[in-house]
């Protein structure tokens, strides 16, 4: 994606990461990481898929994404169990670059504490902390 | 500079920066300086209190063994632009550099039947021990297999590594003789190989041939490691296998036989024995594993005009980008040392490194049973051998182990040197009295004839020895 882009329905995180709340499921969220992290990242080779079933906290690591340059820790916004991965990311990681918001989602979480959504900025806010 | 600071000599910047509390006071204790010729000849009088293996006719092996290296590994070592250099920091810039890892890694995965390998580490030992750190890593478990056939060097680097990853070595050892069938000795017991595998249990670890000489059925020992019997999937462990390059010549290759990772010690690859080192370590592995794999990766691929060029790849496994989740702590390179082993590789090609094993085997054979043949010396074990095997030397009275220290040292007053004292090195009960022998293609019939004459000698002696001491004086003053 050449542009930068930070769609008005999701929710972020300071550390460059994004939760979209499912419409119809509240407990049930898609995370992903935003433009400017993959655009900082550079091109992503390789994503490692956690485990399904796996616990997640809200601001620690739960992946890492490696680009050809670097390795960096994907922050969850929210805390919850992972309930399911993108598969597809294993043989086209890229999708992370090219669409983060879309094919590039990483994984799907059931909420922990649905409360903690209040803890997260709107796409003006987090757009604001990138200054420039 | 001076000037500039002002100050008006060294000797005063000094005497103004350092605290005079902390000031020696005096001159350093040290001996006269020498000239270049004194130099010269001060280190040729320390040099010949050495004993190598051009001084005298060694069948010392367990590990690095005296093979012949041919003159273009030199040459080719010795050229300033391999020499010289250090790590490559901009590594692209040292595209023949690049290019030598990335046909070294080519010829291990030739060698060994894995796809993909590092482009060296620091030496056999260390290897099996960041074989270990890659299936904590993958696996997350906290148990290691480990076979006693492994070196023992090997089982103490991994104990001391293992501490450190928070995983703990359990040792299987060695049937006995007199286990199952009575011809199962010399190899690492199947049963206790089995059971000692279970659910938490990260890699099994054998080597091939093992410590003794002996070759394992590799096949086997990998396949039980994976639980044939209840297959444990995704959480079976990594196997991993030591390997003796040399013997690879004429031994499956570990790829074929269900191992995952292939580590060794690369010294009889082109390298001298050099007093212990330095040498190299090789590293290769399922393409499964890269991404866990420690040590530099060379990788072919096309610059923007479209031409064949190198790089360093999967760089964001190591420490510059990983820090301490990096793969690895090695921070130097052996590069020198695996440069001698591809040459030297590439020197015997596929052929000769065949051809090779197979004058071991026949020169093995011909000592093993030369040597164990002899009275008071017998094999340790009927495994089949490649290069190196075990004998077991008795005293006379009731076969109690010979003290192998006595019968070597009078074996080396001949200028022969016969092996290794095994137990001085496993300090295992059971090794006492065993003598580990090694054959290189520089040991000729004749050299191995000499060695059976000195060893049977020094074994009578040391029998003798025994017997004499039993003696009454008085008849002892009459023997000539």
């Amino acid at each position: 994606m050449a542009e930068a882009n930070y769609p008005e329905d999701l929710l972020y995180h300071a550390e460059h990461d994004w939760a979209r709340i499912d419409a119809g499921d509240p407990s049930l969220a898609t995370l992903g990481i935003t433009w400017y992290a993959q655009d900082s990242l550079g091109e992503v080779v390789f994503f490692d898929l956690p485990d399904v079933g796996a616990s997640v906290s809200k601001d620690a690591s739960y992946a890492e994404v490696e680009s050809v340059k670097a390795v960096s820790d994907v922050i969850a916004p929210l805390s919850g169990e992972i309930v399911e991965v993108n598969q597809a990311l294993s043989d086209d990681p890229q999708k992370i670059n090219e669409d983060p918001y879309g094919e590039g989602w990483l994984v799907k979480l059931r909420l922990a504490d649905p409360a903690e959504r209040e803890q997260l900025m709107d796409a003006q806010a987090y757009a604001a902390t990138l200054g420039g | 500079m001076l000037a500039a600071i002002g100050v008006s000599s060294v000797q005063e910047l000094f005497d103004r920066q350092i605290p005079a509390g902390v000031r020696l006071g005096r001159e350093l204790d040290l001996p006269q300086g020498m000239s270049e010729q004194e130099v010269f000849a001060h280190l040729s009088e320390l040099a010949a209190r050495n004993v190598s293996a051009e001084d005298e006719l060694s069948f010392q092996g367990a590990g690095m063994y005296d093979h012949y290296v041919p003159a273009i590994v030199d040459m080719l070592m010795e050229r300033s632009e391999f020499l010289t250099p250090y790590t490559p920091y901009q590594p692209e810039i040292s595209q023949g550099g690049l290019q030598v890892m990335f046909e070294y890694q080519t010829a291990i995965c030739e060698l060994t039947g894995l796809p993909v390998s590092n482009a060296s580490t620091y030496e056999g030992p260390s290897a099996v021990a960041a074989a270990a750190y890659l299936a904590k890593l993958h696996n997350s478990k906290r148990k290691l297999v480990a076979s006693a056939g492994l070196h023992p060097h090997t089982l103490q680097t991994l104990r001391t590594l293992a501490h450190g990853y928070g995983m703990e070595v359990v040792e299987v050892p060695l049937a006995t003789a007199s286990h199952g069938d009575g011809a199962g000795g010399g190899v690492t017991d199947a049963d206790a190989w089995a059971c000692a595998i279970d659910a938490d249990t990260s890699a099994a670890i054998f080597a091939q041939p093992n410590f003794y000489g002996a070759v394992e059925d590799a096949a086997a020992l990998s396949e039980a490691a994976k639980g044939a019997g209840e297959p444990l999937g995704d959480a079976s462990p990594v196997v991993i296998c030591q390997t003796d390059p040399i013997a690879l010549g004429v031994l499956a290759p570990p790829g074929d036989c269900g191992v995952d990772v292939c580590v060794g010690e690369g010294q009889p690859l082109g390298n001298r024995l050099d007093f212990g080192g330095p040498s190299f370590g090789f590293f290769a592995a399922r393409e499964e594993y890269l991404r866990r794999m420690p040590g530099r990766i060379a990788g072919e691929t096309v610059d923007v005009d479209g031409r064949r060029g190198f790089v360093l790849t999967l760089q964001t496994r190591e420490q510059h980008i990983r820090r301490e989740k990096a793969t690895s702590n090695i921070c130097t390179a052996q590069a020198l040392n695996a440069l001698a082993g591809v040459v030297y590789l590439t020197w015997l090609g596929r052929r000769g490194i065949v051809e090779l094993g197979e004058l071991l085997l026949a020169r093995t054979h011909y000592a093993r049973e030369t040597l164990g043949g002899l009275p008071g010396v017998e094999k340790l074990h009927e495994q089949p051998v490649v290069r190196e095997f075990a004998l077991r030397l008795t005293s006379a009275d009731g076969g109690g182990a010979l003290d192998v220290a006595g019968v070597r040292r009078r074996c080396l007053a001949r200028g022969v040197n016969p092996g290794v004292d095994v137990h001085a090195l496993t300090a295992r009960e059971q090794d006492r009295g065993v003598l580990l022998v090694a054959i290189t293609e520089k040991r000729s019939r004749a050299d191995i004839d000499r060695l059976a004459q000195a060893l049977g000698a020094a074994v009578a002696a040391e029998r003798g020895g025994a017997v004499a001491a039993a003696e009454p004086v008085g008849e002892r003053a009459g023997v000539a």
